[in-house]
């Protein structure tokens, strides 16, 4: 254990003492970050079929909240979510409120890459569908939404690698993560290089190969991210 | 092979020899050998393909040549001389003989950020020194000579394609080149705009001094202005005389196959 | 309705960490800025080290997330260097404008990579310098691209700085944890959801005011080239900042 005022900056011993519990919080993100991207993933389609809606007063409100959400912090979100929503009578614990904001947050800007693939379909394969009178279903589920997803996809890919690195954020209402691990056993010891350090560390371990795969997915799909 | 060569004595503007440029695997020029005494005016024809367009580059320093020489009116261009021996350029020093050679292009390439008299004077400003006055001075003249004189304060954008064009060549003879080359300068414009460049162009021409190296489809215009037309092919020169025998009395085979094909419109 | 507002007091502080909000948002932009044009044309160089070394720096500022670099900043990077008296305020603008930079390089580089292959070469066939082709021809063609995704990028390093609450900045996020626990413990004073609401409607003005401020240098250079320029790109910025 250092002592105050001597300044031994890197140890070892310590270093593969703690590294097994900081992986336990990484391995909590990891958990929070699949559970969120999911929820991104359903509720953004839901968000962006809704803000294509012809009708203004189904598609207003839609776009509202979606461009709420986008431009206003993450953080205050997961705050409102578990310290606020208790007011109203729904009390979650804080990983269940970590990843209900992150799939909420997300799903918004899953909705917009949606909404670009759905778009990018061409005007030419909605009329094809028109002359062989399918129905608004089929049309969606045989024709749309196939060409639709795989442009997305690359997208998608994008948010996890993003939320990965959001989902740390937990840290600031409770949850033990990476960083609220690496912390508190750094309030303790003040050995906080090192924690920090592998904190970090972990991190990139995680996020780099999780972003190589990102890049895999663009050029299996062979289209750019928007 | 049919080059011809320059007198013994004479001055030589441009001196190429056993120029080759590779792209991957696809040789683009073979161990070419071309002449242009000063003020000649060559016109460069051939299917694409033949590697006109990439000798033009070369000499422009907008493709390195994998072998050969190049000179500009006596010096190496990609050589240097030190201890007698030749060895590659730096850039530095491709950047003090490239001076002397400049480039009109085929889309133009004008900066459209900024007016056609801002498009002129910045190379003269930057690049030669010149005080502002004396550029903005010099640019009016210029493109006043290629008929634009009222079109100093206009932007690319808002400019036909024969204007920017035109602008494109007062650009190049405003940094006063002893080379200049011209990559199929009318191609891309509409037929009824190709006629205002033709006429600075053989102006230009008629001037005299300017060495002029054109690459074009143009084979009316090449027959009345050209001193000389070559004939590429597959990266080699196949033939090479005045307009009157090119066009006229063509000797291979293939000459006459793509004149035909050309001229058929 | 009025159970919406909030005392006046209370806006008094939340206007308080708005100001280091802004501060930090301001400092950040600015490392981030200027180490987005040096590594963005730094990854384009011709020379292989400053290629490599701008492709490092970029990875992995962007593999780590704001917070975990924020942390870094705050907690151990004192420690290893044996400084004191080092501010959250220093650590949050290093970090969120490192975070920055890296997509913002991103963003730099691509655009100049879009700026067309002959606009190069005029410009060498005019003899410019490469410093020359770059300050005058490459770069001022660059910017009307840049602007749009790099208007988006802001917005998230905005929203980004409601991490220094978590390093004891006394920001708007820090505030509003602030005047919650005070509501708490005085009976009368504003709900949770409300004061939440207020600071998600203050985050959100902020934010619209950053891309109206972005929108109008859009058009002035859409009036600069006579031609509009703008290229709407919903989903660049996205992952920025994190």
């Amino acid at each position: 254990m250092n002592q105050v005022g001597e300044r031994r900056v890197w140890d070892w011993d310590f270093v593969w003492e703690v590294t097994p519990r900081i992986w336990d919080g990484m391995v909590v993100i990891i958990q929070a970050t699949i559970a969120g991207i999911t929820i991104a993933m359903i509720l953004g389609l839901f968000l962006a079929l809704g803000r294509r809606s012809q009708r203004r007063w189904i598609s207003w409100p839609f776009a509202a909240f979606i461009d709420f959400i986008r431009s206003t912090p993450l953080l205050i979100q997961l705050f409102f979510v578990f310290f606020a929503l208790p007011e109203f009578g729904i009390v979650l614990g804080a990983r269940t409120s970590l990843i209900l904001g992150l799939g909420i947050h997300y799903a918004t800007y899953a909705s917009e890459a949606y909404r670009a693939g759905i778009d990018a379909v061409e005007r030419g394969q909605w009329e094809a569908a028109t002359a062989l009178n399918l129905s608004p279903v089929t049309t969606w589920r045989q024709v749309v939404l196939p060409q639709a997803i795989p442009k997305v996809i690359p997208a998608l890919g994008n948010f996890l690698v993003a939320m990965i690195k959001d989902a740390p954020l937990g840290s600031s209402i409770g949850v033990a993560g990476v960083l609220f691990v690496a912390r508190s056993i750094g309030s303790q010891t003040f050995q906080y290089v090192e924690t920090m350090t592998i904190a970090g560390v972990m991190f990139l371990a995680v996020s780099v190969p999780a972003a190589l795969f990102v890049q895999f997915l663009e050029r299996k799909y062979g289209y750019e991210a928007a | 092979m049919d080059t011809k060569q320059p007198e013994a004595g004479s001055d030589v503007m441009v001196r190429m020899r056993g120029v080759t440029k590779a792209f991957g695997e696809n040789v683009v020029l073979r161990e070419l050998d071309l002449d242009v005494a000063p003020g000649e005016k060559v016109v460069i024809i051939g299917p694409s393909g033949s590697g006109k367009t990439t000798i033009l580059r070369v000499a422009m320093t907008l493709e390195r040549p994998n072998a050969g020489t190049v000179e500009i009116d006596g010096r190496h261009l990609y050589h240097q001389e030190k201890n007698g021996k030749l060895v590659p350029a730096s850039e530095k020093h491709i950047r003090t003989v490239r001076s002397d050679v400049s480039m009109v292009f085929q889309h133009f390439n004008l900066f459209p950020h900024m007016t056609a008299l801002e498009n002129v004077t910045l190379a003269p400003i930057k690049v030669l020194g010149m005080g502002k006055d004396e550029a903005q001075h010099q640019a009016v003249e210029l493109l006043a000579s290629v008929g634009l004189g009222d079109k100093t304060t206009h932007r690319p954008s808002e400019l036909s394609g024969g204007q920017k064009q035109r602008v494109a060549i007062a650009r190049s003879l405003a940094i006063n080149p002893k080379v200049m080359c011209f990559d199929e300068v009318t191609s891309a414009l509409d037929p009824e705009l190709v006629g205002e460049v033709l006429g600075v162009l053989r102006k230009l021409a008629e001037e005299g001094q300017m060495t002029m190296m054109l690459v074009t489809h143009e084979m009316g215009f090449a027959s009345e202005m050209a001193d000389r037309v070559v004939m590429f092919d597959h990266g080699r020169i196949l033939e090479d005389g005045p307009p009157s025998q090119i066009f006229k009395q063509p000797a291979h085979e293939r000459t006459k196959a793509f004149l035909k094909a050309v001229l058929r419109h | 309705m009025p159970d919406l507002i909030l005392s006046p007091s209370n806006y008094a502080r939340l206007m308080e960490g708005l100001a280091v909000t802004l501060q930090v948002l301001a400092g950040a932009v600015i490392l981030g800025t200027v180490l987005s044009v040096l590594f963005g044309i730094g990854r384009l160089s011709e020379r292989e080290w400053v290629r490599r070394g701008s492709s490092v720096y970029i990875e992995f500022a962007r593999g780590a997330s704001a917070i975990i670099l924020l942390f870094w900043m705050f907690f151990a990077l004192p420690i290893l260097f044996g400084i004191r008296g080092w501010s959250p305020m220093t650590a949050g603008i290093l970090a969120l404008g490192l975070n920055m930079g890296a997509y913002g390089a991103e963003i730099v580089r691509g655009a100049v990579k879009s700026v067309s292959k002959g606009q190069s070469e005029a410009a060498i066939a005019l003899n410019l310098t490469n410093t020359q082709r770059l300050r005058h021809v490459v770069m001022p063609q660059a910017v009307p691209i840049i602007l749009p995704p790099y208007g988006n990028l802001v917005i998230e390093v905005m929203k980004g700085t409601s991490l220094v609450s978590l390093i004891t900045l006394s920001d708007l996020a820090f505030e509003v944890q602030k005047l919650r626990v005070n509501s708490i413990v005085i009976a009368e004073s504003a709900t949770t959801p409300v004061l939440y609401l207020n600071v998600l409607v203050i985050y959100f003005l902020l934010a619209f005011v950053i891309s109206q401020i972005f929108k109008v240098g859009e058009r002035r250079m859409a009036a600069k080239f006579g031609v509009p320029q703008r290229r709407s790109r919903p989903m660049a910025g996205i992952g920025a900042a994190r």
